[in-house]
């Protein structure tokens, strides 16, 4: 605890870049992944290639893909951008999945109940399928979320500092209570991230919140199965 | 891509396919660890998740357990584990199981729970016992998610040793950790390309496996997807038609 106290400024200065590191590949990875998601669920044959890419992507392990990026994308090897690109692609490949199955579970009836009415293909999507399958998709982003949290720590080994750093340092220097930092930091943002989207859900999907126990039992066993395919 | 014909010549240079930091010795490491930690996790996680998924219990403790596991950065565990306990294949083994112990557990439990209740409920009619239930009605029909799980697990552990020879130990992950300080690019991304190419290889040989254990019935259930059928109901169902043409 003394050792947090006086290396205080090192340790926020880190947890912050942790922080800033982990935001992006989740944002964007979500909002890529919608588009992607709903093209995988709308054609047989494209929820068959675009699935079967993302699982390969998945497949693929993080510290061999931050050193194989900079060639591939003619970035710098210290690039943080390498470990912001890889870390986007695995929340496509979680996301993509993820969003196919939710949109998939929406109720035709719905659908055609919704078309009957009127609307149109895209404000069909917006106001209805997208809403009903938000719980399964919220589920895939917190998955997706912890992930990225986690992960952002290997960016360390090729000198994307994050709490990672800690890891490194306090190996090299014999020091367990420095790894032990590292690993609840990273815990911590990783439960306030995840605290934060369960919040968001709420307040976008209010109606969740009374039928919340039945739902979130459909998604979380979704989520469950989506890690495993 | 002119790193990647270094890489290829890298690749292609026969002084690196033997001896002790050969290819195949650190390939042979590699598989070693990644048998032994698997071997390790499925004895201690399958029955566990069994367990759960056969009678429903202790499902609110190891829910929100492995869950909070999957939050626990792999690269920390490894090397808190090290330092603690020493030098030795020991340490990153005990942290590599602990790491793939939630994807082999979730497997097991969301493959039993997803089988019909129906099914299980006709098997207990027809005079199964509990035991009979578990190994021949719902184990068969679980496979294909117990054996997905050990499919993630397996990954997570090919990609967690590559990580792991950040310690002084074997596996392929020397050759990017030796590439590093000497800024070899050339053997950084040799040894990446290895790295990948066996966990694709694992990849396709689990879900080569997942197809095999897929029980015959199911799999003829299976290519009827709903999920990619039409939306209209076809013209032959009654429901569709209005009532006075049914």
């Amino acid at each position: 605890m003394n050792w947090v106290v006086s290396n205080w400024s090192q340790v926020s200065e880190y947890g912050l870049a942790h922080v800033w590191l982990s935001i992006p590949p989740i944002v964007i990875g979500f909002a890529v992944s919608v588009p992607i998601g709903w093209v995988a669920n709308r054609y047989r044959l494209s929820r068959g290639v675009l699935l079967t890419v993302a699982g390969i992507l998945y497949a693929i392990p993080s510290l061999p893909l931050f050193a194989l990026l900079p060639s591939l994308v003619g970035t710098r090897i210290l690039d943080p951008i390498n470990v912001e690109i890889a870390l986007t692609l695995y929340a496509i490949a979680l996301m993509v999945r993820t969003t196919a199955d939710g949109l998939a579970a929406v109720s035709d009836d719905v659908k055609l109940s919704a078309s009957a009415m009127g609307y149109g293909t895209l404000r069909r999507f917006f106001g209805v399928e997208l809403p009903l399958a938000g719980p399964v998709l919220l589920a895939g982003l917190r998955v997706v979320s912890v992930s990225t949290v986690s992960l952002v720590t290997i960016g360390s080994v090729i000198g994307v500092n994050s709490l990672g750093f800690f890891f490194i340092d306090g190996y090299q220097r014999d020091f367990l209570t420095e790894v032990w930092v590292g690993i609840i930091g990273t815990v911590v943002i990783a439960l306030v991230f995840d605290v934060l989207l369960v919040l968001l859900g709420r307040w976008l999907m209010p109606w969740t919140r009374r039928q919340r126990a039945a739902t979130r039992n459909l998604a979380v066993v979704q989520s469950e199965t989506a890690v495993l395919r | 891509m002119n790193s990647y014909s270094q890489a290829f010549d890298w690749l292609a240079d026969p002084a690196h396919w033997s001896g002790a930091d050969g290819i195949p010795q650190r390939l042979i490491e590699h598989l070693g660890y990644t048998g032994l930690t698997l071997l390790v996790a499925i004895v201690i996680a399958l029955p566990v998740g069994l367990y759960i998924g056969h009678t429903g219990r202790g499902r609110e403790i190891v829910v929100p357990f492995t869950g909070a596991l999957r939050a626990l950065p792999t690269l920390g565990l490894v090397i808190l584990l090290a330092l603690g306990l020493g030098i030795g294949i020991l340490p990153p083994l005990i942290a590599l199981v602990i790491l793939a112990l939630p994807p082999i557990i979730a497997g097991a439990y969301s493959g039993l729970e997803s089988v019909d209740r129906e099914v299980v409920d006709a098997a207990r009619s027809v005079g199964f016992t509990g035991a009979g239930v578990l190994w021949r009605v719902e184990v068969p029909l679980a496979m294909p998610l117990i054996v997905g799980g050990i499919r993630s697990a397996c990954l997570q552990v090919i990609a967690t040793w590559t990580v792991a020879a950040f310690l002084p130990l074997g596996g392929l992950g020397r050759f990017l950790y030796d590439a590093l300080p000497d800024q070899d690019y050339a053997k950084l991304l040799a040894g990446s390309i290895l790295v990948i190419v066996l966990a694709l290889l694992a990849d396709g040989l689990f879900a080569l496996i997942q197809r095999l254990v897929t029980p015959r019935g199911v799999r003829a259930g299976r290519t009827a997807d709903i999920r990619t059928k039409t939306q209209s109901p076809t013209r032959k169902d009654p429901s569709w038609l209005a009532p006075e043409e049914a």
